[in-house]
């Protein structure tokens, strides 16, 4: 039995607490009374996942067991989340690669000979085919590649259908191929409770057509938050695009959940409360601190990119979208979910080194903008740790680096339109149709490995509901310029950030401390 | 004898010079250059039509650091006679009357500025096909006739040049200043024109995209002549510095950019496709109608990667430094240079605009020759500094304010105040010998 989430008081007795930033983490020792979120302890894994598989397959929520939908001479497309998620990429072999070669199996027994995969990889980059074997496994790859397994082009014209439009005038358009299939079996992880349920289909297979009707200022500013889809506009979208094209497609839903062990040995202390560290695990900790801090930051950068997470699997549900996702939140919330009493006046975040779309490359500072704002902000249901004018205080390095390959629009995000404003409402009315139309980004996301042009848009409208909501942001070790930019103020110390914190919040504040990673989802009372 | 600061022959010191790293270009330069300030005879009228002009103002140009960093080419060694006295931007006011070419009188005291280029005309040749023409700046006579080598006066031995008090020129040469404008925005005239030749060397239909590489002085007119004289479309100035980017834009440009962000921020503007090489700076697929060089460095490359298939790429800036010229030929650029002016009809335009509001504070540092070696280190170093035109004053260069933008004397500025008073001479024997008198040389500053 894992313990539950904690809220944790700092007392005397309170050790110095981990916080990461970037590609690095520091022990730092928080003011008494501030409160420390801890997710549950990590929940123990299935131990046979592949029997778990077969029989959700076989015993679908709310769906014929999924070899009675196969067929000779049906149209099968098999659709998998990306490598955003999880994160860190999972040890091979990818849960995604168990269930995705027993779902063929039982095509192969049923006579279906068409059968093709697709990355519902959206307006992320192509993933290179190293990273699609990794998640789907050397066998599928081999069999499938390149013909039959690619990724999802949502600039491909011809090869989009338009499947109408919602009650709201939402436009949906998927991938024809999945779109024209008998079924289609949608694979996934779900790391965070904003993840997987409708989104999968609608989001993964989309176009930008399609995509700019929730991803977009209002619907950010109204998702509050969007990992309590309830509260979400944007998954109120999902749903009624996932609604309507469930009327021209089935779709037989397959999503796994995952558990907290998100480092590998021998950074597995990095999961366990500071105050149960072992002498053992000090020593690593400070070894494996001073080494980080003095390897050559390309070394640095390759030891932490490449760091593969030994999760345990939580869950397997298949059968209807809907049935299948309510029980997944269910593990999520049991995985991440810990209750909190009220808001406080400053929240503390560690932004780590790795966020969805910087797998395998460089976080660039509107990753970082979007990982703090964006994703850990909104890791709560009911209402924000922070209150409303309150401060954020984040911690990452926040260089002004870029990969010049993953986020060329980015590159220009940051130097054309962030130069000119930061409201995101502006930049969505003045920039974005710009971005989102330009030729030679639609030419690099379609045969580079390029972010679409109108991804960092997103990123900026994902912490939308953020900036209205604070009243001060300041990130802890972050280069002064690059803060500046954003609107942020820098400081070298907790102590400093506090200080400069208690012009908005006053000079007592109530503290908050998220400790993440691994993810934690607050509960406010 | 008129105290001059004069060019001589100096290998060592040319290619000393030339060495120095640019961090230390503005500190050292000035000391490394073959310049020393010096007594010479007031220069001899060379003929007929020669007239004898005392010096107002006189800019140091852009080409005159080159020619002071060691960094011009040796293309122009045979163009020069040596020693010379520097300056082809001048503003001079008339010793003697003169009547003009086309019959109008100009009286002793009339305010000048000069066309600095020696064509035929003024060496008393016959006309060269060039000059026929009517292309006077192409003359092919520049190191013929009554007058030694040089291209412009400023770098010809026998004229004397603006960094001195008195200077002789060909009545060919003078265009009248407008009694209205001030003599900091006549001093302007010559750059000016340079750039309103440049505009005219090119055919700018309504609408064209253009860049314009380098906000010095030459970037900057560049911009005013092509947003006053052309239907041009969108401008977009690659500038180093803060004060040179507001500038631009006070004089027309729709956009700037700074030098690292160029090729990405051209390719938004202009569309197309950013290309990186394995080795070596990206280019544009794409970019610019025109790209204007106006750097007098590695500019030319950088616009040769900024233009559009079949597009333009003119050189206004004097060009110092190699580029690849793969771009010309697999884009199929036409670039085309621009030297100079031509004569009235540029020099016309140009004390027009000169009165643009836009260039108020453009000359905002004078010095006396006494401070030369000040006077180039700021000049060196304009873009850093905010400034954008320095300039001599040889009669005395405190008489203007800092930032005065009026022809009238206003109040000592504080980096010429300072040293006026003071008295230290360290002349090399060396260097001073060979020009004869030395009895001025007591004045603040004036060294070898």
């Amino acid at each position: 039995m894992s313990r539950p989430g904690l809220v944790l008081e700092v007392d005397e007795r309170t050790p110095p607490l981990l916080v990461h930033e970037g590609e690095g983490f520091r022990l730092e020792r928080f003011p008494l009374g501030t409160r420390v979120i801890y997710p549950p302890d990590s929940l123990p894994g299935i131990r046979d996942v592949n029997r778990r598989i077969e029989d959700a397959l076989l015993n679908p929520l709310g769906s014929e067991p999924l070899p009675e939908l196969l067929h000779s001479g049906m149209r099968l497309t098999i659709v998998f989340d990306d490598l955003s998620l999880p994160l860190p990429p999972m040890q091979a072999p990818d849960v995604r690669q168990r269930v995705i070669e027993q779902v063929l199996e039982m095509a192969a027994n049923a006579g279906v000979d068409d059968v093709e995969l697709l990355a519902g990889n959206a307006l992320h980059r192509r993933m290179t085919p190293a990273e699609i074997k990794h998640i789907v496994g050397e066998r599928v790859f081999n069999s499938f590649w390149p013909d039959r397994l690619r990724n999802h082009d949502a600039e491909d014209r011809d090869n989009l259908t338009s499947l109408g439009q919602t009650r709201h005038g939402e436009d949906v358009e998927i991938n024809s191929r999945a779109a024209q299939s008998d079924l289609i079996v949608y694979v996934n992880i779900t790391l965070v409770a904003m993840s997987g349920g409708a989104k999968s289909v609608s989001v993964g297979l989309a176009s930008y057509k399609s995509l700019r009707h929730h991803h977009n200022v209002h619907t950010l500013r109204h998702s509050r938050s969007f990992n309590d889809p309830p509260n979400s506009a944007m998954h109120h979208s999902y749903e009624r695009m996932h609604s309507l094209l469930s009327e021209s497609v089935r779709v037989f839903h397959i999503e796994c959940t995952v558990n907290n062990d998100v480092f590998p040995s021998p950074f597995q202390f990095l999961n366990k409360r500071e105050w149960e560290w072992t002498l053992k695990d000090q020593a690593k900790f400070l070894a494996g601190k001073r080494a980080n801090d003095l390897a050559p930051a390309g070394a640095r950068h390759r030891v932490w990119q490449n760091m593969r997470a030994p999760y345990g699997v939580t869950g397997v549900h298949a059968g209807a979208t809907d049935l299948v996702h309510e029980k997944t939140l269910g593990n999520v919330h049991r995985q991440q979910l810990t209750e909190v009493q009220g808001q406080s006046d400053v929240l503390m975040l560690g932004l780590p080194y790795l966020c969805p779309y910087n797998v395998n490359s460089v976080m660039n500072p509107i990753l970082v903008y979007s990982l703090g704002l964006g994703y850990y902000f909104n890791m709560y249901k009911n209402k924000p740790l922070v209150r409303e004018g309150g401060a954020l205080i984040m911690y990452h390095p926040m260089k002004a680096e870029f990969h010049p390959l993953h986020h060329p629009s980015y590159i220009d995000f940051y130097e054309e339109v962030l130069t000119q404003t930061i409201d995101p409402a502006t930049i969505e009315t003045k920039f974005e149709e710009q971005y989102a139309t330009d030729p030679w980004y639609i030419h690099l996301y379609r045969n580079s490995y390029a972010y679409h042009g109108v991804h960092p848009f997103y990123m900026w409208y994902w912490g939308a509901h953020a900036l209205s909501h604070l009243g001060d942001v300041i990130c802890v070790g972050a280069d002064r310029r690059v803060a500046s930019r954003f609107g942020f103020r820098a400081a070298s110390t907790l102590a400093d950030a506090l200080e400069m914190a208690g012009e908005t919040v006053g000079r007592s504040p109530s503290l908050t401390y998220l400790h993440t990673p691994p993810m934690t989802l607050a509960d406010v009372r | 004898m008129i105290l001059a600061l004069e060019y001589h022959r100096s290998p060592a010191r040319y290619l000393a010079a030339a060495r120095l790293p640019g961090r230390l270009r503005s500190a050292a330069v000035p000391s490394l250059a073959p310049l020393r300030l010096t007594n010479r005879p007031v220069p001899s009228m060379p003929g007929p039509g020669w007239v004898r002009l005392r010096t107002i103002l006189s800019g140091i140009c852009g080409s005159d650091l080159a020619m002071a960093a060691g960094k011009v080419s040796p293309y122009l060694g045979p163009l020069t006679s040596m020693p010379f006295v520097p300056g082809h931007e001048v503003l001079a006011e008339l010793m003697d009357d003169v009547r003009m070419d086309d019959g109008t009188d100009l009286r002793a005291g009339t305010r000048v500025v000069i066309d600095p280029v020696l064509p035929c005309r003024a060496r008393g040749t016959g006309p060269c096909p060039s000059c026929a023409s009517g292309h006077e700046n192409r003359c092919d006579h520049v190191n013929a006739g009554r007058i030694s080598a040089g291209l412009q006066t400023g770098f010809c031995a026998d004229t004397g040049g603006g960094w001195s008090e008195r200077l002789v020129a060909h009545r060919s040469q003078l265009h009248r200043v407008p009694d209205a404008l001030p003599s900091e925005r006549a001093v302007l005239a010559e750059p000016l024109a340079c750039a309103v030749r440049s505009v005219r060397r090119i055919d700018v239909p309504r609408g064209t995209s253009i860049v314009v590489v380098g906000a010095g002085t030459v970037g900057l007119l560049t911009v005013l002549a092509l947003r006053e004289l052309t239907p041009a479309g969108p401008i977009t100035v690659i500038a180093r510095h803060p004060g040179q980017r507001r500038r631009a834009i006070a004089l027309g440009a729709t956009e700037t950019i700074a030098p690292q962000a160029a090729l990405r921020g051209l390719r938004r503007i202009t569309g197309g496709s950013l290309v990186r090489p394995e080795l070596g700076p990206g280019y544009l697929l794409g970019g610019a109608d025109i790209v204007v060089e106006c750097t007098g460095g590695e500019g030319l490359d950088t616009a040769l990667r900024l233009v559009r298939g079949g597009g333009t790429v003119l050189l206004s800036g004097m060009p110092g430094k190699p580029a690849d010229l793969t771009p010309a030929w697999f884009r199929e650029l036409n670039i085309v240079g621009s030297y100079a002016s031509r004569g009235a009809d540029d020099f016309g335009a140009a004390l027009d605009l000169a009165s643009h509001d836009a260039l108020a504070g453009f000359v905002d540092s004078v010095y006396p020759l006494t401070r030369w070696r000040d006077a180039l280190s700021h000049a060196l170093s304009a873009g850093r500094s905010g400034s954008v035109k320095i300039a001599f004053d040889p009669r005395n260069g405190d008489r203007y304010a800092q930032n005065g933008d009026s022809a009238e004397p206003a109040a000592l500025p504080a980096h010429t105040r300072s040293t006026t008073t003071s008295a230290s001479t360290t002349t090399s024997t060396s260097d001073t010998a060979s020009t004869g008198d030395t009895d001025h040389l007591d004045r603040e500053g004036a060294d070898g």
